[in-house]
């Protein structure tokens, strides 16, 4: 039995995203979440301890930090009493930590919860092999030093090679299909041409760039600090010089020689992190906060994960039909942008009159989604998508980008690896 | 809640084996326990820490006469006091003996130690925190010694210019490398718990909650003591030890010249003599110790010492400042912005240069590290430590220290900014060195509240703060900053809106005084050594480049403009140095080249006494000026501050003290003579005269 209370959006900050350069970045996920949640709380009216609990979105957690979401709450001085876990559901992670407090907070267990996500992919573990892993066992166990020696001399070169942990998290565990694999799928069911997501790229670090130069991000973006004096200000991977002829010239890295998907119109590999206050009218009244927006509703849906890409429309369409929404009842929508190619072919997909009907259960096509209402700031193509931080970044600007618009009501929405995808309705509060 | 649990664990009390309920009255305690362990517990009445004093040693005989009539299987030896061992001896008692009766009663306290050491059982002393001087001493003198995590010991006894006197100099040799020990004795340093188990001082390092059965096993005979090894036969031999003793010697002497600080010496020939000869070597000490005693050097470090404590006395208050704002990232505030956040306030600091927030950040860092912070430590200071570009953390201050750029125009655009967002009841301090209070009040948001808070570089290494208060600060305001101060591990001196307040107003003359000379086309190394012989830390011309000949020049600037007395006209060579952008240790150059460190200066001339005075003596007569005005409270804070905030030759015991050893008359004399020498800079204060 659930109440039905309003859930709200009060505010949020993010670090900024910082693009994985070949070297462990200066920040754990735990560092970024201190980095972005110090000032998100220093400019509350409440104290850190007026929360009831941290829900965190963490995908690639590092073994000094189990349960990054507690971790950071002792971090962030909100006390020892402070209840907090982590979600995970791959890139999902970030909205999912949002979707536990939005119930949390509507069924009445809950007034304020400080929700995120964190990621730092360049601490992305080298895993060892397994043959590596047994023979190091096997040297540990050994006893006496004649065993150990003779342990020792069992080493193998491979043994040695390690295996990039985040290579193998892009790649799907069912079909073994990497990430970018799943988007040339899509791009090939949708028609999809190298040309269209190159200039869906383009487009998309320039409005980042433009977003970063007046002001646009100013609420949201705090800089990081770290030990060695550096300032990050922004998202360092943005590229405002881009054009079709520079992403033109790239080779596609999944699917070579004839493939769509290049570095050029994928996601970036990013460290980064962002922090949602979800509050209920109570806590908003009790401490005289001003939301930004409110949430209404969320939704998961899952796939075949050999085109998960699709997520966001098989998650969104199910929730909007659910509160008899169309097309034009909303004014923004911010659709991850894991792959170019992939955010097209959604949008392709919900144009498509025979995909509407027979797999969406539409009477027709769900129409169109205009470039002007599509991540009006720029998307993961230009900032980069810290896979656990993503879903709640989305979330976070669009609620910005509602208030700054004067729209009334936005999607934000996700595609997940392993087949899934998620997606949330927010109205300007 | 959180409260609740932190309180029920903390009331946890320390293993006393029931001699904490025996009955009976004094300091110590004796209870037998179910096992035939006997527990001696020291618990010195009517204080919070335990120290050493001639009552305490009487009545431990007496303990020890009973124990031997009836010894337990073992006998263990340990504070009931949370905050540690012992703090050392009960300098109030020491300092104004005579040599006959400090001898007679080192004599006797030494045979107390005597009888613990030759009791028939085995002897343990716990050790949890600190176990200094002679209450490390009591401990040497068991058998075995086991540290409680956190535990640390020392023998700082060179820091109040003596030498241990309570068996030290004999036993801490014995049981470890004697190089190792003479090298703790020498610095009075303290060895932590690890440290203190890698030298042998420990015999086991245990959790409290390990106690019964580590003593167990030590009764059990399952605790070996590390052998002393090589070092410490070949040391048994008076020539190897007389080679080693005059590396010493030559050691110290870089330190502390022999004629200021004698009892490093006096320690190295005990050893050198004695090494060999346990017996004689307590005679000696015991000798040397109540002759140091007496000294000059001595008497006035153990001034310092209780200086020191009275300036503790000062911010005893509680305090309740847990959220402090910093504006101003530049040296200073970037330096009290991460002291104070290494100390446990949680501190956000704003800047209008974001590269500023980030050079603070490295800074933090690098003070963390000097100070040893293992990397939990140095996480969660970085992580109080906040940028915050935006300033959202005034609102929630209860403590915002200004420390912008020394102008009055700049200052008020940042007060008047601070009034609209400081909550009810929060703290506005200026960390202004060249501006008078008075000045600025308009802008600021509560009069009452508004203070000064007068910070030394590097906070790190200055333990002094001026607190200042100008016409309307409450009485309440200076309370809570000298209690915030205490909390931050500071000494606060509370001191008038004057001119330069007290420090700098003082230091002023003497570093002009200085420069001048450079003018006059004396060597600034010969400047430098003169200060140095004196006692000084460091040359006036190497402070100066310290400072920031910048900030040199806006205090004697502003000095010179608002003193109602003369000064010295400000040197020519300043101005141009400071025009040239080359402002001392922060630019890398000023007087000195500071690329490759601190300079050290030195000069084969000697030092003319005329010199020295025309250095230091301005100094003296500012502070006369100083207490006349009413700048300072009192001769004792006047001292402190000097010491405390610039290093004034601690053995000479404050710039007064050292005037009224050298007579107020004669200090008046010779200002008179300099000023008919040098001009009216040199006018003898009336003070000297009404005080002679």
């Amino acid at each position: 039995m659930t109440t039905s209370r309003e859930v709200f959006l009060v505010d949020g900050t993010r670090t900024p995203f910082l693009k994985v350069r070949g070297k462990r970045g200066p920040f754990t996920p735990v560092d970024l979440a201190v980095q972005c949640g110090r000032p998100l709380l220093a400019r509350q009216p409440f104290g850190a301890d007026a929360f009831d609990m941290v829900i965190l979105g963490c995908v690639n957690v590092i073994a000094d930090e189990m349960n990054p979401a507690r971790v950071a709450a002792l971090r962030l001085g909100m006390g020892d009493q402070m209840v907090a876990f982590t979600v995970q559901i791959n890139c999902g992670s970030g909205m999912q930590s949002l979707d536990t407090a939005f119930r949390t907070i509507r069924e009445g267990s809950a007034d304020m919860i400080l929700a995120g996500g964190a990621e730092a992919l360049s601490h992305a573990p080298l895993v060892l092999s397994d043959d590596a892993v047994d023979w190091l066992s096997g040297m540990q166990t050994a006893t006496g030093p004649f065993a150990t020696a003779q342990s020792a001399l069992q080493v193998r070169p491979r043994h040695l090679k390690p295996v990039v942990g985040l290579e193998r998290g892009l790649t799907d565990p069912i079909t073994d299909l990497g990430m970018g694999q799943t988007a040339e799928l899509v791009a090939h069911h949708f028609g999809i041409t190298r040309t269209m997501a190159d200039t869906y790229a383009v487009e998309s670090h320039l409005r980042l760039a433009t977003a970063q130069k007046d002001g646009t991000l100013a609420e949201e973006l705090m800089p990081a600090f770290d030990r060695d004096g550096t300032v990050y200000r922004e998202d360092d991977g943005v590229r405002p010089d881009s054009s079709v002829e520079k992403l033109g010239s790239l080779k596609p890295v999944f699917e070579k020689p004839y493939g769509q998907v290049t570095a050029g119109n994928a996601s970036q590999v990013t460290d980064g992190a962002s922090w949602c206050i979800l509050a209920s009218a109570e806590a908003v009244e009790r401490h005289k906060l001003t939301p930004i927006a409110r949430l209404v509703d969320s939704e998961w849906a899952a796939l075949d994960p050999s085109v998960m890409g699709l997520g966001p429309v098989m998650s969104a369409t199910p929730l909007l039909s659910r509160h008899g929404f169309g097309n034009t009842d909303i004014d923004l929508w911010e659709i991850n942008e894991a792959f170019a190619a992939q955010v097209l072919g959604c949008l392709a997909a919900w144009q498509d009159e025979r995909f509407c009907r027979d797999v969406l259960g539409l009477e027709g096509s769900f129409g169109p989604i205009p470039r002007d209402k599509l991540n009006i700031h720029g998307g993961a193509i230009a900032l980069g998508h810290p896979v656990g931080t993503s879903g709640n970044r989305i979330v976070l600007h669009l609620a910005n980008a509602l208030k700054s618009t004067g729209g009334k009501r936005g999607v934000a929405t996700e595609c997940i690896g392993g087949g899934q995808g998620g997606a949330m309705i927010l109205e300007a509060a | 809640m959180d409260t609740r649990l932190k309180d029920y664990l903390n009331a946890a009390t320390l293993e006393l084996g029931g001699a904490a309920d025996a009955l009976g009255d004094g300091h110590w305690r004796y209870a037998v326990d179910d096992d035939q362990i006997g527990w001696l517990v020291l618990n010195c009445t009517d204080a919070s820490v335990n120290t050493i004093s001639d009552k305490v040693l009487r009545e431990l005989d007496a303990h020890l006469g009973q124990i031997e009539a009836e010894p337990p299987r073992a006998l263990i030896l340990r504070s009931a006091k949370p905050a540690g061992f012992a703090a050392g001896a009960d300098i109030h008692g020491l300092a104004d003996m005579d040599a006959d009766t400090a001898e007679q009663l080192l004599t006797d306290a030494h045979a107390v130690l005597n009888r613990l050491q030759g009791l028939s059982c085995p002897t343990i002393a716990v050790v949890h925190g600190a176990a200094l001087g002679a209450g490390f001493e009591i401990a040497l003198a068991c058998g075995y010694r086991i540290a409680i995590d956190g535990a640390s010991f020392g023998l700082p006894e060179v820091q109040l210019g003596l030498h241990p006197g309570l068996g030290g100099t004999m036993r801490l040799p014995q049981l470890i490398d004697p190089l190792q020990a003479m090298q703790m004795m020498l610095t009075g340093k303290t060895a932590h718990t690890s440290r203190a188990k890698d030298l042998g001082i420990a015999d086991l390092v245990v959790e409290e909650r390990h106690l019964r059965a580590a003593i167990h096993a030590v009764v059990k005979g399952e605790v070996d003591q590390q052998a002393r090894g090589l070092m410490g036969k070949a040391f048994g031999l008076s020539a190897a030890r007389s080679l080693a003793a005059e590396k010493m010697r030559r050691e110290v002497q870089k330190k502390a010249p022999k004629d200021h600080y004698p009892a490093p010496y006096a320690l190295i020939d005990i050893w050198a003599e004695h090494g060999d000869a346990p017996r004689a070597m307590q005679k000696a000490e015991i000798a040397s110790f109540a002759r140091l005693l007496q000294s000059e050097t001595s008497k006035n470090l153990i001034r310092a010492f209780k200086l020191r404590q009275k300036l503790k006395q000062g911010g005893k208050a509680h305090c309740d400042i847990a959220r402090v704002h910093v504006v101003g990232a530049g040296v200073m505030g970037a330096e009290i912005a991460a002291w104070v956040a290494m100390q446990g306030k949680q501190v956000s600091v704003t800047d209008p240069d974001e590269g500023a927030l980030g050079r603070m950040i490295r800074r933090a860092t690098e003070i963390c590290k000097d100070a040893h912070k293992d990397g939990l430590a140095t996480r969660d200071t970085l992580d109080r430590l906040m940028p915050d570009p935006k300033g959202y953390g005034v609102r929630n201050a209860d403590l915002v220290i200004e420390a912008g750029p020394e102008n009055p125009e700049v200052k008020a655009t940042i007060f008047a900014d601070l009034g609209r967002q400081m909550k009810t009841g929060a703290i506005l301090a200026t960390n202004t060195s060249s501006l008078q209070l008075e000045g600025l009040t308009a802008h600021v948001p509560a009069k009452t509240r508004f203070a000064g808070l007068h910070f030394f570089n590097p906070v790190s290494k200055v333990p002094l703060v001026e607190v200042v208060s100008h016409g309307s600060t409450s009485a309440a305001t200076r309370t809570r900053l000298m209690a915030f101060c205490n909390a931050i591990n500071r000494l606060p001196v509370a001191v008038a809106d004057a001119p330069g307040f007290l420090v700098n107003r003082a230091l002023m003359p003497y570093l002009l005084e200085a420069l001048l000379m450079l003018d006059e086309g004396i060597p600034k190394e010969r400047i430098d050594k003169a200060a140095l012989e004196f006692g000084m830390p460091m040359g006036p011309v190497t402070l100066a480049d310290q400072v920031g000949l910048d900030i040199c020049l806006d205090v004697a600037e502003s000095l010179n403009q608002s003193l109602d007395t003369p000064i010295a006209d400000i040197p020519s060579l300043l101005r141009e140095k400071v025009e040239a952008g080359n402002l001392g240790r922060k630019t890398g150059r000023g007087f000195y080249d500071w690329t490759d460190g601190t300079p050290a200066p030195s000069s084969s001339v000697a030092i003319p006494a005329d010199l020295t005075d025309r250095l230091i003596l301005p100094m003296l007569n500012a502070c006369a000026e100083c207490l006349r005005k009413g700048v300072v409270g009192s001769v004792e804070d006047l001292d402190a501050a000097m010491i405390f905030a610039t290093g004034f030759a601690p053995f000479r015991g404050g710039p007064m003290h050292y005037a009224a050893a050298r007579g107020f008359g004669t200090v008046r004399a010779r200002l008179a003579e300099l000023e008919a020498a040098h001009g009216a800079r040199f006018a003898p204060d009336p003070y000297w005269a009404e005080h002679a």
